[in-house]
């Protein structure tokens, strides 16, 4: 079924991101992920009367550096607020949050897609504390609280419905991904929840002003179901209205199974979170001396990188997006570039080629890669100086990969040196030619294949080690 | 004015439970409360500062230090129900 092009689709992301501190937002206890449950559920977290939340300043830190990378403004004021409901991994009966008074305001993100650069608002982003979990398999009947996640920080990041199709809010969406990573406040590990999705999908007839009535996907942990369950929706939305319904303002969960969403809580009153500042907590203020120091720490962002990338190094623009991609690929490339000495764009084209597929296939990110930035700088340089050729770059960068040897250890040890000697080059070219004459007479009456023919029966005999510029040039000479 | 079938939403929403002979009453405070905000909100505040916090101080923040051990074992003497560390509840289904 295609989207009817008399509708337009309007959606409007919400983003929770884990900020990567080590404790939680208002206590001491560890936020390691995957540890025995209840192992790091102190007091606070456990919501015993009583207790008093202290915010961790790692947590505010993080929200400002995030600010500022989009351009936001910094409240110098920001206020808690308690959000009240009913919930057993929420043993409190309230989620700390932010509400009228968040701490980051209207910032905005710059997207690309299909060439063309958007620009998505950004509404506003809050730091929350995260409920616990709830285990609903198993325990005879009974649901089982986990309360090792309760209390940990996100920053929930808002943006205004700026986004007209799926593939723009995916977009968005990997935008953000990569920012924060960039910035070092979030891991962005989906599967950890470290990186969650809320979408807000309306349609409207095309050309009218108003928004249609949105209903919130929920919880939506991948980028690929992202783009499947706002589709979904969109199809849903549309279909209900030309059948003469209507939509209704509902949380809905997209079952990536069956592809598609349903509704999920019925009753509109469990949506009353009857909000309140907390009187616990006092007013968060951020110093301009703060917000100073922070802003002249903030790390290089992807967009400049990018742009120093083509500039500093000569990069094409598909190179450059790839290498800044993630901060640790760009760090690495700028190391290669740096000890092999060599040129920019032989680094750029081994790492994004030979390396990432690599990487690709191992299910590994550059940071935990089996050839860190020395050892491939070593193998770059060998192939810039022409001690191997490409080919045997390959072979050696498959023992680089599976053992601990430096590139050089590994040329000498397997030799596989590449063979520029024109003597020794010629000699073996003699005795090819003189092996098959048929083949040579061939090429001199004019079958120009044949040339190729040559070159692999001297690079087979070479074992791949024959410089081939080489090859090519006394080969030429001897069948003229 | 809040009508008894609000003050009934209100109290279920909180989880209270109260009796029905009560609800009028509760009606009738929260509406005098109601009344004295009205009543306020049509004074001239102008140029006076939201007062964030009745106490003219920041929040403090601590050093991201892990400070708490697991206490888990101490934790659960008192919960009624546990297995294999987690807190058992009465089934929640979404």
């Amino acid at each position: 079924m295609t989207i009817n092009t008399e509708w337009e689709t309007v959606i409007g992301l919400e983003i929770h991101t884990q900020l990567s501190t080590k404790t939680k937002i208002f206590s001491g206890a560890s936020t390691t992920y995957g540890a025995e449950p209840n192992t790091q559920a102190c007091i606070i977290s456990l919501g015993m009367p009583g207790v008093l939340p202290v915010l961790n300043e790692d947590a505010v830190r993080k929200a400002v550096i995030f600010g500022m990378a989009i351009e936001a403004e910094i409240a110098a004021h920001s206020v808690f607020a308690r959000k009240n409901y009913f919930y057993p991994d929420l043993p409190k009966g309230y989620q700390i949050s932010q509400f009228e008074l968040p701490i980051v305001g209207k910032g905005f993100l710059d997207i690309e897609v299909d060439g063309e650069i958007k620009r998505i608002g950004v509404t506003r982003a809050h730091l929350e504390e995260d409920a616990g979990k709830s285990l609903h398999e198993n325990f005879h009947g009974a649901t089982g609280i986990d309360l090792n996640r309760a209390g940990t920080p996100l920053l929930e990041i808002v943006s205004e419905p700026d986004m007209r199709s799926a593939k723009e809010a995916v977009a968005y969406m990997r935008k953000l991904h990569e920012l924060v990573r960039y910035l070092g406040i979030c891991d962005g590990n989906m599967q950890e929840g470290s990186f969650r999705c809320d979408a807000n999908v309306s349609v409207r007839p095309k050309g009218q002003e108003e928004f249609g009535t949105r209903a919130e996907i929920k919880n939506i942990n991948s980028f690929k179901f992202v783009e499947k369950a706002i589709n979904h929706e969109v199809e849903r939305q549309i279909e209900l209205i030309e059948n003469g319904g209507r939509v209704v303002q509902e949380t809905r969960l997209y079952d990536s199974v069956k592809d598609e969403t349903r509704s999920m809580r019925s009753k509109e009153e469990a949506n009353d979170y009857r909000y309140f500042p907390d009187p616990d907590l006092l007013p968060v203020f951020v110093s301009e001396e703060l917000k100073a120091e922070i802003k002249a720490a903030l790390p290089e962002l992807p967009e400049a990188k990018k742009l120093r990338f083509k500039t500093d190094y000569k990069l094409n623009d598909e190179s450059a997006t790839i290498l800044t991609s993630s901060r640790d690929l760009a760090d690495y490339f700028e190391s290669v570039v740096k000890i092999s000495g060599c040129e920019s764009a032989i680094c750029a084209n081994w790492i994004t080629g030979e390396l990432s597929a690599a990487l690709n296939r191992a299910d590994l990110e550059i940071a935990t890669s089996p050839i860190n930035a020395e050892r491939f700088a070593g193998l770059v340089a060998r192939i810039a100086d022409d001690t191997i050729s490409g080919k045997i770059g390959k072979q050696v960068f498959e023992f680089l990969w599976d053992g601990s040897e430096s590139a050089d250890e590994i040329i000498e040890k397997q030799g596989l040196k590449q063979i520029t000697d024109t003597g020794a080059i010629e000699a073996i070219i003699d005795t090819i030619l003189a092996a098959n004459e048929k083949q040579a007479e061939q090429y001199r009456g004019g079958n120009e294949k044949m040339f190729g023919f040559f070159v692999g029966q001297v690079m087979k005999a070479m074992q791949g080690k024959g410089n081939p510029a080489e090859i090519n040039k006394i080969l030429k000479a001897k069948l003229a | 004015m809040l009508s008894v079938i609000e003050v009934k939403e209100i109290a279920h929403l909180a989880r209270l439970g109260i009796e029905d002979e009560n609800v009028s009453a509760y009606a009738d405070d929260l509406n005098g409360i109601l009344m004295l905000m009205a009543q306020m909100s049509e004074l001239n505040t102008d140029g006076v500062k939201a007062m964030a916090h009745p106490m003219d101080q920041v929040q403090r923040l601590r050093l991201d230090n892990v400070t708490e051990n697991n206490q888990r074992d101490y934790f659960q003497t008192i919960a009624p129900q546990t297995e294999d560390g987690l807190y058992l509840v009465p089934k929640v289904i979404e």
